[in-house]
């Protein structure tokens, strides 16, 4: 697997998470992804963002452009060092939420993109990687 | 302070929103429209997506607060013109607009809000 491109930018405002999407949106368009791919990759992004700011108070996303030869996918991987998840697994169930929000932003995300892996340390921070192949 | 725009056609309210919303703008757009709504007496709201290239769960939200908020003002609330890839990413988010009235395209959300107001 070759990286073809990568880029790390911060998400600390609300301001960010537009700029990211848009960002996840053109990226996804020069790896040839579908519309509905495209539209997937960049709501998946809106929800991990979101966490990142609002319950991770502020950090980053990196994106890398991958390919496997036949293959051609994007993989973000969204940082924090907020309090940390005490519990993934109730996290990841729907309606699950800690906030306002409707509790589906973990469990959303993993349905719209093909791998999707979450590790948190209480008081230390979470990291979300989620990648989708054309 | 950005906002988006509130029309008034008898007593239909219309808004298209054609800007990528950042959360705030779209909190904004909730409290507005509830104000409008009693201020214009109005028994309509429609809100036109077709700009709209993603809903994600907290824009899902706020639709759904909206046609809640107008409910129990006496108006009726129809979202229109959602995109096909828009409408599939939402079903596998597991959002399902609770409350919220769907029409294709402006014209039969329009002919809906005058049925239900009739």
């Amino acid at each position: 697997m070759t990286v073809l491109k990568s880029e790390t930018t911060p998400l600390q405002t609300e301001a960010d998470i537009v700029r990211v999407r848009q960002t996840v949106r053109q990226w996804a368009i020069q790896q040839g992804f579908s519309l509905v791919d495209q539209t997937k990759l960049v709501t998946a992004t809106s929800e991990l963002a979101r966490n990142t700011v609002v319950y991770g108070g502020g950090g980053t996303v990196q994106l890398e452009a991958l390919t496997t030869g036949s293959r051609r996918g994007l993989r973000l991987i969204f940082v924090d060092h907020g309090p940390g998840i005490p519990d993934i697994a109730q996290a990841m169930t729907d309606g699950y939420t800690t906030g306002e929000g409707l509790g589906l932003g973990l469990g959303g995300a993993k349905r719209l993109v093909n791998e999707f892996d979450i590790t948190s340390h209480t008081g230390a921070g979470t990291r979300v990687c989620i990648t989708k192949w054309k | 302070m950005e906002r988006i725009p509130i029309l008034q056609m008898n007593d239909v309210l219309l808004v298209t929103i054609q800007v990528d919303m950042h959360d705030q703008l779209a909190l904004t757009l909730q409290d507005e429209l509830t104000a409008h709504i009693i201020q214009a007496r109005a028994r309509g709201v429609l809100i036109d997506i077709s700009s709209l290239e993603i809903v994600d769960s907290f824009i899902g939200r706020v639709l759904s607060n909206i046609a809640a908020m107008a409910r129990v003002l006496d108006a009726e609330t129809v979202v229109v013109g959602m995109q096909p890839a828009v409408a599939i990413t939402l079903v596998e988010l597991g959002l399902s607009l609770t409350g919220v009235r769907t029409a294709l395209n402006v014209e039969k959300g329009m002919a809906f809000l005058r049925a239900a107001s009739a």
